[in-house]
């Protein structure tokens, strides 16, 4: 890993597009800059000033010209925006069989947690071939989620989830960096991403003390926090029941309806009083404060196991919409 | 200063005498000099900075400073060279000393506000290094919140105050050259038949008028979150740390081009003198200025790709940054052209001319590397993007700015530099700077973050070669600094009109008496009209 290098492996699904994208803007940039360099010496040595009172004809504007080098390098741009727009689009849209992880970036350190219940530091074990879907959040500052091995980078704002996803292709240990500055050991803040073959993955992911998945953490939150005294499973409680939401479109009082997504749930129990549910007294307090960022997200990971067949447990309730990549399938209980 | 030979006459210079009559002057061509002093100082202090991060990127490890020293390192040496020494170089100094003269105008419109512009960036300036002085600052130049506003604990307030004051400074210079070049040119200074050192000033000033104040109220949000709580950009009080980077890069992209149009102008002025031509597509490039200055405030967003934006605006913002690169183009095809059959020569202002040329080209190609959407992704806050506003602030603004006290030097002093050190130089800072900044384009793609004061070893060579390359710009800045200085005593003393360039600055003696001309000059031809220059020599002689 030491060694010398001019290129970085490619890793991800992302990074071969990426980089192809960046070998017609190397060609591009070459040209232009050849052309330019060479039109500048020859010009410069061809008509050299021979002697003191040489005097060049005037020449007038050429508008073809001034037309034809507005209009090709127009077309150049034209095809860099559509490719590159091409590549944020797919960078931007999860597909909808990927693995969930979670992750917190705080001064300076990044968590990360498997919804199976694994916690890490400053690692991240995944499998390569499976899309892996990384929800973050930040405790403090902004950071950002960079791997370059992957061609990703997503900045983690406080106050909302930000979320990346990659589709690792090579096994290996590559580099994690946090990338926007957030104070003194910015650059201390990064790690290891380690891609596994799937079966050892599954090994990693059944090795070790877990102290449940993540949904079972959230479970107990639930009931510490006394969510339950108002949520329940039937219509007895002052809350909406929440078993069945998420992936539902809820309706608002005051008209209009949210996605019941992460980041509405997040908002649910940090600002209740945003949007109330049609029908509902506004009366959940805010657990702003009260929660960390990373029970946050097994509360919220909770909640989404409710979801969104009514009546299932939240754990083994395999409610995911989505077929499941066999290999992770079954291997632990929460297996979602 | 000024020996017996270049006091013949009445100049600038010798016409009074004392701390008070340079203090309290009110002639733009003295608050020009009083600018170059002021922010020679600061490019020096920003330049110490510079050499220290760079020796510490030496190794992987950190070993001569803390992180934390670090931080500070880098944050002050943005703050001074972006905001105190580039955003005022050209305009303030070249600007300043040249553009009332270049349309014929005894001076700017306002000459005691241009006095007071000079005292707010010295004010400005002593606030910024008081912070540094009292502990450093250790935000970023950019001061992103949540960081600026909440965890940082350097000297946010007395920085951004600077700034803030520096800002106005900017501000009243903008106004001051848009009121002269409205209200002062001579007769027969038409608008088309401005220098295009004039029109790009013309643009940079709208710039500088319209944009400014955004960044004075941003810093105003700044100085309130982090002193009263208000809320603003604080998620935990319902804010938008985000919020910060839009306000910031509305001013702070804008600002990009106050840094480089000023360069691009002398370089249009340059190319024509020394290729004996009037520069091709004059109306193009007159334009290219203006319509940047226009489209740069549509782009900001270009800086947010990864901020959690939205994918339509990632798109918008991305679409029309290409849009900006078209001027620039247009602009290096033009001055490129304007070189075919001229008559070449290739004193110093010319060489880094070329080199602003060459340069600049590889600074704005990069840029459409940055604009695009998939790219940026990855390299964005890498060194990369280092590389890529390196090659454009110092491969562009700065080798413009070089050229453009070469080339009016005699003018301004009466004296002549040293034509063969000056060319070394040149050639010494060209190569250097590749060396420094063209490195950095590859760490960055490796992957290699900005603002990191450890890095992985496998990124050490190219580090180490980085390294060299600034040590040899070092040297390549500290030549152009004693030479300059042993010219006023021993230079040459400078004709009227060394180079045989067309401008009014060149028909005024050197250096310009006290009102610039002894009678209003009257213009009767386009700008760069070597052919009636070249016949009216001939006449005289
Ligand atoms: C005092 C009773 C109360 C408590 C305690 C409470 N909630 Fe609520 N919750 C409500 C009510 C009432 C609503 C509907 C009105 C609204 O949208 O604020 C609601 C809405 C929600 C929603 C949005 C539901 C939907 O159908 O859109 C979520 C998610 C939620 N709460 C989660 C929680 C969690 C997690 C906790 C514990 C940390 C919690 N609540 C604690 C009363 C409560
Ligand atoms: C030719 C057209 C140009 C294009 C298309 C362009 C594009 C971009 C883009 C997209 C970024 C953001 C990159 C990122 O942060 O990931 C950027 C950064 C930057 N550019 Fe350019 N650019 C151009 C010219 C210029 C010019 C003329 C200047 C200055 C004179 C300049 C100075 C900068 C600076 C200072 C930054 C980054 C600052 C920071 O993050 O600290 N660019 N450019
Ligand atoms: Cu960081
Ligand atoms: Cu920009």
């Amino acid at each position: 890993m030491d060694r010398f290098q001019l290129f970085p492996v490619q890793a991800s699904t992302l990074a071969p597009e990426v980089d192809h994208l960046l070998y017609f803007l190397l060609a591009v940039a070459v040209f232009f800059t050849l052309l330019i360099f060479g039109a500048i010496f020859y010009f410069a040595i061809r008509y050299r000033r021979r002697s003191e009172n040489e005097l060049p004809h005037v020449q007038h504007t050429g508008y073809t010209l001034e037309i034809l080098w507005s209009v090709i390098p127009f077309g150049l741009t034209m095809v860099m925006f559509t490719w590159g727009a091409s590549i944020y689009f797919t960078a931007s849209k999860p597909p909808n069989n990927a693995i969930q992880i979670y992750a917190v970036g705080k001064q300076w350190m990044w968590k990360l947690e498997h919804a199976e219940g694994q916690r890490e530091i400053n690692e991240l074990h995944i499998p390569i071939g499976t899309p892996v879907r990384l929800t973050m959040a930040s405790e403090d500052v902004i950071h950002s989620f960079f791997v370059p091995a992957f061609r990703t980078k997503q900045d983690v704002v406080p106050g909302r989830y930000s979320t990346t996803w990659f589709t690792a292709t090579k096994p290996g240990k590559y580099h994690l960096f946090c990338a926007e500055y957030c104070g003194t050991n910015h650059s201390g803040m990064g790690g290891w991403v380690y891609v596994m073959e799937p079966m050892d993955y599954q090994n990693w992911l059944s090795g070790g003390a877990v102290e449940g998945s993540m949904a079972e953490s959230g479970k107990k939150l639930f009931e510490q926090l006394a969510c339950n005294n108002c949520h329940k499973d039937d219509n007895s409680g002052r809350g909406p029941i929440l078993v069945g939401l998420f992936g539902k479109q809820v309706q608002l009082a005051g008209g209009g309806s949210v996605k019941a997504d992460e980041a509405y749930f997040r908002e649910s129990i940090l600002q209740p009083q945003a949007k109330i549910v049609y029908g509902f007294e506004p009366v959940m307090p805010t657990f702003q404060g009260l929660v960390t960022e990373e029970q946050l997200v097994q509360l919220v990971e909770y909640v989404k196991s409710l979801g969104p067949k009514p009546g299932t447990g939240p754990v083994d309730n395999g409610q995911k919409p989505v077929p499941e990549k066999s290999s992770t399938a079954g291997s632990t209980p929460a297996n979602r | 200063m000024i020996t017996a030979a270049a006091q013949e006459r009445e100049n600038y210079l010798n016409a009074s005498h004392g701390l008070k009559s340079w203090f309290l002057t009110k002639d733009h061509k003295r608050i020009g000099l009083l600018y170059l002093a002021t922010i020679t100082l600061f490019f020096f202090i920003g330049g110490a900075f510079a050499t220290l991060i760079r020796v510490e990127l030496l190794t992987p490890q950190g070993n001569l400073v803390s992180s934390e020293t670090y931080n500070k390192l880098f944050t002050m040496h943005g703050v001074m060279m972006i905001f105190f020494f580039l955003i005022p170089s050209i305009p303030a100094v070249l600007g300043n000393f040249f553009l009332p003269i270049m349309i014929g105008a005894r001076d700017l419109a306002f000459p005691k506000l241009n006095l007071l512009s000079w005292y707010l960036l010295v004010v400005g300036g002593m606030f910024s290094l008081y912070a540094m002085l009292a502990g450093g600052v250790d935000t970023g130049w950019t001061f992103y919140t949540p960081y600026s506003t909440t965890y940082s604990n350097g000297y946010v307030i007395a920085t951004a105050l600077g700034i803030f004051i520096a800002g106005f400074s900017s501000i009243l210079t903008g106004l001051n050259f848009i009121v002269t070049i409205h209200r002062m040119r001579a007769p027969g200074m038409t608008w088309f038949r401005m220098p295009l050192f004039v029109w790009a000033h013309y643009a940079t000033s709208l710039i500088q008028v319209l944009g400014t104040p955004v960044l004075a109220v941003t810093i105003v949000l700044l100085f309130l979150e982090r002193v009263f709580h208000l809320g603003i950009f604080d998620p935990a009080r319902g804010g938008d740390p985000v919020l910060f980077q839009h306000l910031f890069w509305f001013y702070s992209h804008p600002a990009v081009y106050i840094m480089v149009l000023p360069a691009m102008g002398v370089v249009s002025e340059v190319i024509s003198t020394f290729s004996r031509k009037a520069i091709f597509g004059y109306g193009f490039v007159a334009f290219s200025s203006v319509s940047i200055a226009v489209l740069g405030f549509l782009v900001w967003g270009h800086h947010l790709f990864v901020s959690g934006q939205s994918l339509f605006a990632g798109m918008v913002f991305s679409f029309l940054s290409y849009f900006v690169a078209i001027p620039s183009a247009i602009k290096v095809f033009n001055w490129t052209a304007t070189l075919y059959k001229g008559s070449i020569s290739f004193q110093t202002p010319m060489l880094y001319a070329l080199g602003f040329i060459g340069l600049f080209t590889m600074g704005g190609l990069t840029g459409l590397f940055v604009a695009a959407l998939g790219i940026d992704m990855h390299v964005t806050d890498t060194y990369f993007v280092v590389a890529h506003f390196h090659y454009i602030m110092v491969g562009g603004a700065i080798m413009g700015y070089m050229s453009g006290l070469h080339y009016w030097w005699p003018k301004m002093t009466g004296r002549m530099y040293p034509e063969a050190w000056a060319r070394l130089s040149a050639l010494v800072i060209f190569l250097g700077f590749n060396l420094t900044f063209f490195p950095q384009f590859i760490l960055g793609y490796l992957g290699m973050p900005r603002r990191y004061h450890l890095y992985p070893p496998e990124f050490q060579v190219l580090n180490v070669l980085s390294t060299a390359g600034a040590s040899v710009l070092a040297v390549g800045y500290l030549m152009p600094m004693i030479y300059f200085i042993w010219s006023l005593r021993y230079g040459k003393v400078a004709p009227v009109n060394p180079w045989g360039a067309t401008g009014l600055e060149w028909k005024t003696s050197s250096p310009p008496p006290v009102h610039n001309f002894d009678e209003t000059p009257v213009v009767t031809h386009d700008a760069y009209d070597y052919a009636s220059l070249m016949a009216e020599e001939v006449e005289v002689g």
